[in-house]
């Protein structure tokens, strides 16, 4: 994955519109987090293969943290926190968000094929 | 103890539970001329390292660690079994239809021991519902052909709550190869690692933390009565 251009992704993003969709999203902050800290508490979700059409997609944010938000018929789909991304080889636009130490801590992937079950 | 086991079935979710759990036993095991297999559940899908620097992503991530679970076996000289399950669903899965699915596999090696998760007292979800399937499988079969359980339990109360585990190896001697084993596991072996260094401020050489942290391996002998 690189560092996010908004210019890139939003091309990305306006390709994928008004297409019917599958999406992965996801945060976490590990299985571990209060094991590691007492304080801590375990948060996470995911939902894998949802699939939805959007009337329009934006990326707002700058340096390294973007939000992501994706218009919908009756809804929305919204990610924050997102700095890398990539196509895969099947043109699916991936975009996540590490830590320092390149732990995944939010991902927002969309695509015209459904991901790997 | 240890030369006395025909065949030891290692169970647990995530490629890489075997190598920070039980890789100095499994050496151990693996020394004495005694077969083991690793029926690993899941290929760790979900997890949150992609390496550091970072080299896959979400979707690349089970083929890494797919690759790197076969690594680890070969460093092990052990045999792999895939069980196809994902990661983080395990315990949403019906805890009797897995417990089947291992009991068949068990039934067909006939091991002599099992080791596997506490349940409930192994921290992560897939950990706990790995183990208990693990422990049910063993429970359904006939008691005469029933292999011992050695349960891991991982919780910060286990102590507390069971005392000191009747099984506590010292697996320091073969550390270099339980080290080899973690380090196959090249997408989480740092992020892993690193997480022991931040909580000790003193010490910085990551072997040597890993060798105080993982040098010994313990279990909970199960009792079925």
């Amino acid at each position: 994955m690189e560092p996010i251009t908004i210019e890139a992704v939003q091309k990305e993003l306006d390709r994928l519109a008004n297409k019917d969709v599958y999406v992965h999203l996801e945060t976490t902050n590990g299985a571990y987090a209060s094991h590691f800290d007492e304080n801590a508490y375990n948060v996470g979700a995911f939902i894998r293969n949802a699939k939805v059409s959007y009337l329009h997609g934006k990326i707002v944010g700058s340096k390294n943290t973007y939000r992501v938000g994706l218009k919908l018929d009756i809804g929305w789909v919204y990610a924050e926190g997102v700095n890398q991304w990539e196509l895969d080889e099947e043109q699916r636009l991936l975009m996540a968000g590490h830590d320092r130490e390149g732990r995944l801590m939010v991902a927002l992937e969309i695509g015209e094929t459904p991901f790997k079950n | 103890m240890i030369d006395l086991e025909k065949h030891v079935v290692v169970i647990y979710p995530h490629p890489d539970d075997e190598a920070f759990g039980a890789s100095g036993t499994i050496t151990q095991f693996r020394e004495a001329g005694v077969s083991v297999t690793y029926l690993c559940g899941t290929l760790g899908e979900m997890g949150r390292n992609m390496g550091n620097p970072t080299f896959a992503n979400r979707e690349t991530l089970s083929e890494f660690r797919k690759k790197e679970l076969i690594d680890a076996c070969k460093v092990l000289d052990v045999d792999l079994r895939m069980l196809g399950y994902r990661d983080k669903t395990l315990e949403f899965e019906s805890r009797d239809e897995v417990a089947e699915h291992l009991k068949g596999i068990l039934e067909e090696i006939e091991p002599s021991l099992v080791i596997t998760h506490y349940p409930g007292h192994a921290v992560h979800p897939d950990h706990d519902a790995m183990g208990a399937a693990a422990v049910e499988a063993v429970r359904l079969m006939d008691a005469s052909k029933r292999p011992k359980v050695w349960a891991q339990a991982l919780s910060h109360d286990h102590l507390e709550l069971f005392g000191e585990p009747d099984v506590i190896n010292n697996v320091k001697a073969v550390f270099n190869q339980k080290m080899k084993t973690i380090m196959a596991h090249r997408s989480q072996a740092q992020g892993v690692l690193g997480k022991m260094k931040e909580n000790q401020d003193d010490v910085t050489d990551i072997e040597a933390i890993a060798k105080e942290r993982l040098g010994y391996e313990s279990f909970y002998t199960w009792n079925f009565d």
